[in-house]
């Protein structure tokens, strides 16, 4: 294989988020840039949250998967500008999360309505429901928050936009 | 003192602001009042920890004296630690944790704000990140001092106890002394007093939601930054430090 940018990214945009399996790290917005000096590659990643445990495990899974494909030169850099947003997340990996329950971040980080007192309408992934309702802030991993819908009174993770 | 060693210190104090109280925080979790704020405390301890881990790896990067981030966290001495008293006050009840965590998220939230545009890009980008986290802190702890101030006649007690209690705490969150100053003026640090009059605004109109009454006389407590620190942070330090000091080379 020819130590190309495109190569390297063609091995590791397919590793799926450790904590949620359906989208890829690379939709998720983490690998940041790929620079190639001679032998050695260097991969620029960005935290989710400054505390998130599972990325350390998505520097092993980059480093597993290329030190397979023979590259050992291998540096991973972490870098926190400009600061991750869920903006990031494209339509189609938003689509895979909510077939897997989870709701999607709703609209941009452009909207402030929040600031106002005014909470965004949270869709039920599983019935598409208006109607739910704030459990929780905080939820099982430092990107979620807990709903519940009143409709089909199912209780799900939402994605929180920040 | 050298350009390095007042980066340095300056970096260590962000960090152990956030190390100490994240470390506090981490106490809550599995004695949360209920399950939903248990997670809320742990997640806001998460981020407090990431915090803390990026400014001390970078604070180690600076010094240059081959210790490293846990290095610095775990084998310093209470003398050395240089956060404000605030955050190391002990966790009383729930009242009292969240309205520790609402003065330090309203500060945080200012800070951060200016450090985003400090010249130390490092700095910079790590404030970047936190601002989004601590905004979303604020608005989660705002509210519970609202439903405490303004629920019943026990809650509305037990955090006017609290209030009566850490006020004289805050003031420190503001001190600026010779290496912050030096830094200021270089565009690096920030100078908080700059942003005191907002934040008190802040806070005012809060505790008045919140039907909350400030003490009216109080005597602003201080030392932390010259490691001279209130009767709890040893006692939290002990707790902290033990496993690393007992097994140096232990690893997860």
């Amino acid at each position: 294989m020819t130590l190309t940018k495109e190569n390297i990214l063609k091995l590791i945009s397919v590793i799926p988020d450790p904590e949620i399996p359906v989208i890829t790290i690379a939709e998720l917005g983490v690998i940041r840039d790929v620079i190639i000096d001679k032998e050695n590659v260097e991969i620029k990643i960005t935290p989710t949250y400054s505390g998130c445990p599972a990325m350390q495990r998505m520097e092993n899974d980059i480093k597993e998967i290329l030190n397979k494909n023979g590259i050992t030169n291998l540096k991973i850099t972490t870098i926190y500008s400009p600061a991750w947003t869920t903006d990031w997340i494209p339509e189609e990996a938003k689509e895979k999360l909510r077939k897997y329950g989870i709701a999607p971040p709703e609209k941009t980080t452009e909207d402030k309505s929040w600031l106002t007192g005014k909470s965004k309408i949270v869709l039920c992934p599983r019935c598409r429901s208006k109607s739910t309702k704030l459990i929780s802030q905080f939820g099982s991993t430092a990107c979620k928050a807990l709903y519940q819908c009143q409709d089909c009174l199912e209780p799900f993770d939402y994605f929180k936009c920040i | 003192m050298t350009s390095q060693e007042i980066l340095f210190t300056y970096t260590l104090r962000l960090a152990d602001n956030a190390l100490v109280l994240g470390q506090r925080l981490s106490e809550w979790t599995g004695h949360g009042p209920f399950l939903e704020e248990d997670l809320a405390l742990t997640n806001i301890a998460l981020d407090t920890f990431g915090t803390a881990t990026s400014l001390l790896e970078y604070a180690a990067k600076v010094e240059d004296k081959g210790r490293d981030a846990d290095a610095i966290a775990y084998r310093r001495n209470e003398r050395e630690f240089c956060n404000i008293l605030l955050v190391e006050q002990a966790n009383g009840d729930y009242a009292k944790t969240i309205l520790r965590q609402v003065f330090v998220d309203a500060f945080n939230i200012l800070l951060y704000t200016e450090l985003s545009k400090s010249k130390d890009e490092t700095l910079a980008g790590i404030a970047q990140k936190a601002i989004k986290e601590v905004t979303y802190h604020y608005r989660h702890t705002s509210s519970w001092v609202i439903r405490f101030g303004d629920g019943t006649e026990e809650s509305h007690n037990k955090i006017q106890d609290a209030l009566n209690e850490l006020w004289r705490f805050t003031g420190e969150m503001f001190e600026m002394d010779e290496i912050e100053e030096t830094l200021a003026k270089q565009g690096i640090a920030i100078d908080a007093k700059a942003f005191q009059a907002k934040w008190e605004k802040q806070i005012d109109e809060l505790l008045t939601k919140a039907t909350l009454k400030k003490p009216e006389t109080v005597f602003m407590q201080t030392g932390g930054r010259k490691g001279l620190h209130t009767e709890h942070l040893g006692f939290m330090l002990s707790e902290m430090q033990t496993l690393p000091r007992m097994l140096p080379d232990a690893k997860w």
